[in-house]
């Protein structure tokens, strides 16, 4: 596992390498034109250039105009990029769910999608569930019934559960299990999380 | 990842133009299997073409057909009321499937091209004949708990890991497939293959084509269907042996009958043998027993997959016990 949050300083080093390995890359991929261009020295900015799409992305109700490599998953773009370090990366291959977010509205696992097919896109993190220092319902519920140990898997399993309740898919606790399965917690915490999904479906609170 | 071009499109027919030029060119749907394979090293396309934007989503009656875009996810088919209701059967195999954060983003194409989840295919240290042909296969020998009983060859005993494809094949799907110059049409049961001498081909469609939607015939067997998967754990894992049974009773006789498994051969396996000794018979444990044993003949195991040979009989049995329950 390559992520806490902690890590940001080996991320910027990996960023670095990323950086490079890409211009050499795009050598190999370039018309010859470029590859002259880029052992000219006018290289890197080229490379670059060559190489990067632009992505308008909203994220958290804030509107984002830049541009990103095509290889950059959603997750890498937010917490790399945005340094929005809630969405956690936890197998980075679509199989634990610490990385699950909103995508205009639905649920997703953001480490297997590129940021750039999310051009247009309404992204919600974490970040962007609380309105200002008043917690989500969802939050409130999960501390109120401990549905969290160590914490890591925290963020992508209340978006997973407000998703899990916006679906409808709230009807018994077998329901709310199979819906809360792709957000695998090492920690057990699971009895407590769909207590805390009952809790907020039950309430008709808005999520 | 290695990095590649990107090229966004937004009609089949720019996408196809694309394709045509460069026949290496990838698309992507969803990205739930390529871009997990990307990241792994299995393939690293130089180009990647985006297909979501276009429009191919669409879930609709159309005379006697249901029609099913290439891009719908498999979320939206499997909440669609037409499908809850005329193709129950559909429903139940996605939502057996994945997650439901994959599912929002799996589409259709992208599910009958996923590719195995063999270990040695995942693993680039290891050989494997259907990533990197002639290397031999270390799963026959190996560790091959997940792997085929059926149609296996020696160069592959991988299975085809979609649920989803199951149920299509017992539904007897229709595949048009597009390329620049037009459509074709293939039967379901025909869109996947064999491993035969060519394990690293998963399916027939050829490089310069394109899934474009599927047509699913209205059937008599909604009412009596029903997809069992076993596997590991209770949700959110491939299985190790699934069965698609859909049986149409009237008059205490089974009229029409329809069965398919997952996990038991490099492509959906449709149990025709079973289909035919069950027809026009009533729907008794006695026959459900002796069509399992028919479903069975040529069944090989490879070691560690042994129990597969007693599991896929009953696991018939519980489908058709399951289906033919429904009230
Ligand atoms: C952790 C995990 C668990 C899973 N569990 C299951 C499970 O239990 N059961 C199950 O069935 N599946 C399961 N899956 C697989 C999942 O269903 C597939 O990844 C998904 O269906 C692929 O769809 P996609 O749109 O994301 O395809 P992509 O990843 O975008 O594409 C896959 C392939 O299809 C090609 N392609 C896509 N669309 C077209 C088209 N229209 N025409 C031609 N080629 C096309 C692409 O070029 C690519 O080669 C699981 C996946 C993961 C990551
Ligand atoms: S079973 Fe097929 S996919 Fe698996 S290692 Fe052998 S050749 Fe490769
Ligand atoms: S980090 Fe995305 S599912 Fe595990
Ligand atoms: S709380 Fe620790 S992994 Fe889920």
């Amino acid at each position: 596992m390559q992520s806490s949050d902690k890590e940001s300083n080996r991320g910027d080093t990996r960023r670095d390498f990323l950086k490079k390995s890409s211009v050499i890359t795009a050598i190999a991929l370039t018309p010859a034109a470029a590859v002259k261009a880029a052992e000219n020295q006018a290289d890197e900015r080229f490379a670059e250039l060559f190489e990067k799409i632009p992505l308008n992305i909203t994220v958290n109700n804030k509107a984002y105009s830049t541009s990103v490599e095509p290889r950059v998953t959603l997750l890498d773009y937010l917490r790399e990029e945005l340094h929005l370090t809630g969405t956690k990366k936890g197998c980075d291959h679509g199989q634990c769910g610490a990385c699950t977010l909103h995508a205009d509205g639905e649920r997703i696992n953001s480490c297997l999608s590129l940021a750039v097919m999310n051009e247009g896109k309404k992204i919600t993190t974490i970040e962007g569930l609380a309105s200002g220092a008043e917690l989500h319902p969802m939050q409130a519920a999960f501390i109120k019934h401990d549905g969290f140990q160590c914490g890591y898997c925290t963020p992508g399993q209340i978006m997973s559960a407000v998703a899990c309740v916006n679906e409808g898919h709230t009807g018994s606790r077998a329901e709310i299990a199979e819906y809360m399965s792709g957000n695998i917690c090492r920690c057990g915490a699971y009895p407590n999380i769909v207590d805390a999904i009952i809790e907020v479906s039950k309430g008709g609170a808005k999520v | 990842m290695i990095n590649f071009q990107y090229l966004r499109t937004t009609s089949a027919k720019s996408a196809l133009a694309l394709l045509q030029k460069d026949k290496n060119a990838k698309f992507i749907a969803g990205g739930t299997n390529l871009i997990d394979l990307m990241k792994r090293g299995v393939t690293s396309p130089e180009k990647l073409i985006d297909i979501n934007h276009v429009p191919l989503r669409q879930i609709e009656l159309v005379g006697h057909n249901i029609i099913i875009g290439a891009l719908a996810s498999n979320t939206n088919v499997a909440e669609n009321k037409l499908i809850k209701e005329k193709l129950p059967l559909l429903a139940m195999a996605l939502n057996a499937g994945a997650s439901a954060q994959l599912r929002n983003v799996a589409t259709v194409g992208g599910n009958m091209m996923q590719r195995t989840r063999c270990g040695y295919f995942y693993d680039t240290e290891m050989p494997c004949n259907k990533r990197e042909p002639g290397s031999g296969c270390g799963a026959i020998g190996g560790f091959n708990r997940m792997h085929a009983i059926f149609g296996t060859s020696d160069k592959c005993i991988a299975v085809h890991p979609s649920d989803m494809c199951v149920a299509l094949t017992a539904l007897d799907a229709v595949v048009v497939i597009a390329n620049a110059k037009g459509e074709r049409k293939l039967l379901f049961k025909d869109f996947h293959r064999l491993p035969g001498d060519t394990p690293q081909l998963d399916n027939n469609l050829k490089a310069d084509e394109m899934i474009i939607r599927l047509e699913i015939p209205a059937n008599n067997l909604a009412a009596h269907s029903h997809y069992l998967k076993v596997r590991d754990r209770a949700s959110y894992a491939f299985a190790l042996v699934s069965v698609a049974a859909a049986v149409e009773i009237s008059d205490n006789k089974i009229k029409d009958v329809r069965l398919a498994m997952g996990g038991v051969a490099h492509k959906p396996w449709r149990l025709t043998a079973s289909e035919d000794f069950l027809k026009g018979k009533e729907a008794n444990a006695q026959n459900f027993e002796q069509a399992a044993s028919l479903a069975m003949s040529g069944a090989k195991g490879f070691g560690e997959n042994d129990f597969k040979l007693a599991m896929s009989p009953n696991s018939i049995i519980e489908a058709l016990n399951l289906a033919t329950a429904k009230v």
